[in-house]
């Protein structure tokens, strides 16, 4: 597969006017702004990677009166905090980005999801929302914007369990379908984009969908936030192209001595020293919501797998057997193997169940524990077992 | 044990009476008192006009609307791989010492209560904390000290 070198832009943190965008998609019609971005190739920053246009074209396409445009502000994948910086720094651009999909899908209600542990950043935030309310009324939008905070639940950021948590409930998935932009936020059509994604769409209207799908590669275009932590000597955050090989990004990131990055945080996957090369940073290859972990070779992959099987089994809500028990008996399973209490190829007897999970469980969560499990046991089973 | 005093009718006036408002009427309260207690829940589903389960099984759901009793300063460690990796231990260590409780405790004077949560998004600044709301980052047990005492005098 084709990659690309590393490259670094500026694009989500830049300051602009955003005035001047906002300006513009005023003047455009609501099929001109979705097919700028849907020409531009935009997929979902959050982790799921959806075309953005796609999104906003069936949510623009239902004729409910009511509709709600989501900011996802939970940003509880472990590895990432990227979300938090782009609010902190350029939290107009997010709410332009909002104020746009409002148009573009005719929404005039917009929510920010913020997770809990953000909530020193809310008085900012609001003191910044103010301003831009008045700027983008004087432009002649119609389009309020108002916050909602998390508790403290990773599982929040899954969209219709975030739905669940606005409304007051336990923060517990629904059955899709129905899908959001059918009946999302009380059953009213809705859109629920990542706060990099609505900046995205920001950065595509103002310099065209030509211009910004010069980056990346043809199934990854544009660029990316990576959160980049672990076992670096310049932990960060870093803006780069999409396409990029694992290999360029630890030669440029590495401390010499890695031997896994776990691409994409606990639901993602661990990619171990031999495959770096042939792997692709993208939709092609491994996708991430940016979450990008470095360990070297000082490191246990036991612990690593052991820290995201309490972790998910904390965060599983509950609510369907296959990821609550799932992720109960691969925790245990794990620790049994390592305690000679089973035998190792009781490894292979988890990895089905991590295959049932995938196939049985109802939401995202349940779905992607196999990712790090799998990815882990399969390449580091030795240190699994001694 | 607390009062809620007008708290409750004050955040309902303030968020209104829809189901929707439960979790910041259950987030105003805990941001006074830190934690829930049975009246104030009883109190908020009379207010709403749903059942005391209904308030008690959303509040039990999420991690930070607690519900049994906490200090004033709730401190929550970050346990999730990059900050178990930089030194959680170390922090967890330093802060059972010098608040003499072990996780999940509360200090006798009420002050703090000592606990750990998952991954809060500052893996590249970890080991991490929050203490109520603020973060506190980098972590080394000479940083610990000051913050604690600083927090005792506060
Ligand atoms: C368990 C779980 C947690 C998630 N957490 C987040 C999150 O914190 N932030 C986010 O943007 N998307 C999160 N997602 C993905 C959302 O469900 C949704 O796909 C995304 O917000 C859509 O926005 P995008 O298309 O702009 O990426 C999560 C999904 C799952 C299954």
């Amino acid at each position: 597969m084709e990659t690309k070198k590393i490259s670094k832009v500026d694009l989500i943190f830049e300051h602009i006017d955003p005035r001047e965008v906002l300006t513009k998609a005023y003047g455009m019609t609501r099929d001109e702004i979705i097919d700028e971005i849907l020409e531009s190739g935009l997929k979902g920053r959050g982790g799921a990677g959806f075309p953005t246009g796609m999104k906003w074209k069936l949510c623009s396409e239902e004729k409910e009166k009511t509709k709600y445009i989501i900011c996802n502000a939970d940003e509880g994948e472990p590895g990432t905090f990227k979300d938090r910086e782009i609010l902190d720094r350029v939290a107009y651009k997010v709410y332009a980005g909002m104020t746009i999909a409002g148009k573009a899908v005719g929404a005039k209600k917009g929510i920010i999801y913020l997770r809990g542990e953000y909530k020193f950043l809310l008085p900012q935030l609001r003191m910044q929302l103010d301003g831009f309310l008045k700027m983008s009324n004087e432009i002649g939008y119609d389009f309020e914007i108002d916050f909602r905070l998390g508790s403290g639940a990773y599982i929040c950021g899954e969209e219709s369990a975030l739905f669940e948590s606005i409304e007051g409930k336990r923060g517990e998935p629904r059955n899709k379908p129905p899908y959001p932009t059918h009946s999302g936020l009380f059953g009213k059509p809705t859109v629920v984009n990542n706060v990099e994604t609505l900046v995205n769409s920001v950065i595509i209207l103002k310099y065209g969908s030509k211009k910004y799908k010069q980056m990346g590669t043809m199934f990854s275009t544009g660029a990316k936030v990576f959160s980049v932590s672990g076992d670096t000597p310049i932990p960060g955050i870093y803006e780069l192209e999409l396409g990029m090989s694992l290999l360029e990004f630890v030669k440029e990131f590495g401390d010499g001595d890695t031997k896994a990055v776990q691409v994409g945080g606990a639901a993602g996957f661990c990619v171990p020293r031999k495959l770096f090369a042939s792997t692709v940073i993208g939709f092609e290859g491994v996708p991430t919501g940016g979450s990008m972990k470095l360990f070297n070779s000082s490191r246990s992959m036991y612990n690593v797998l052991h820290n995201y099987l309490e972790f998910f089994t904390e965060e599983s809500c509950g609510q369907c057997t296959p990821c609550r028990v799932g992720c109960q008996q691969l925790l245990r399973g794990v620790e049994s193997v390592k305690k000679r209490e089973s035998k190792s190829t009781y490894l292979n007897e988890l990895v089905k169940l991590a295959d049932t999970m995938k196939i049985a469980s109802k939401c995202g969560l349940g779905q992607s524990v196999g990712n790090a499990f799998k990815s882990i046991v399969e390449n580091f089973r030795e240190e699994i077992i001694y | 044990m607390y009062q809620t005093d007008n708290l409750v009718k004050d955040l309902v006036e303030k968020h209104g009476r829809q189901r929707d408002s439960l979790m910041p009427i259950l987030q105003g309260i805990v941001e006074k008192h830190n934690y829930l207690t049975d009246e104030a829940m009883v109190e908020v589903a009379q207010e709403l006009d749903i059942s005391a389960a209904e308030v008690y099984g959303t509040a039990s759901f999420y991690s930070f609307l607690d519900t049994e009793p906490r200090g004033k300063y709730v401190i929550r460690v970050c346990k999730t791989i990059t900050c178990a990796m930089k030194g959680k231990e170390e922090v967890i260590e330093a802060l059972e010492d010098i608040l003499k409780i072990k996780v999940g405790g509360t200090t006798s004077n009420g002050l703090f209560t000592l606990l750990e949560t998952n991954c809060m998004g500052w893996c590249h600044k970890a080991p991490a904390m929050l203490i109520n709301d603020i973060p506190y980052t980098e972590l080394t047990r000479e940083k610990i000290i000051k913050i604690i005492k600083d927090y005792m005098h506060k």
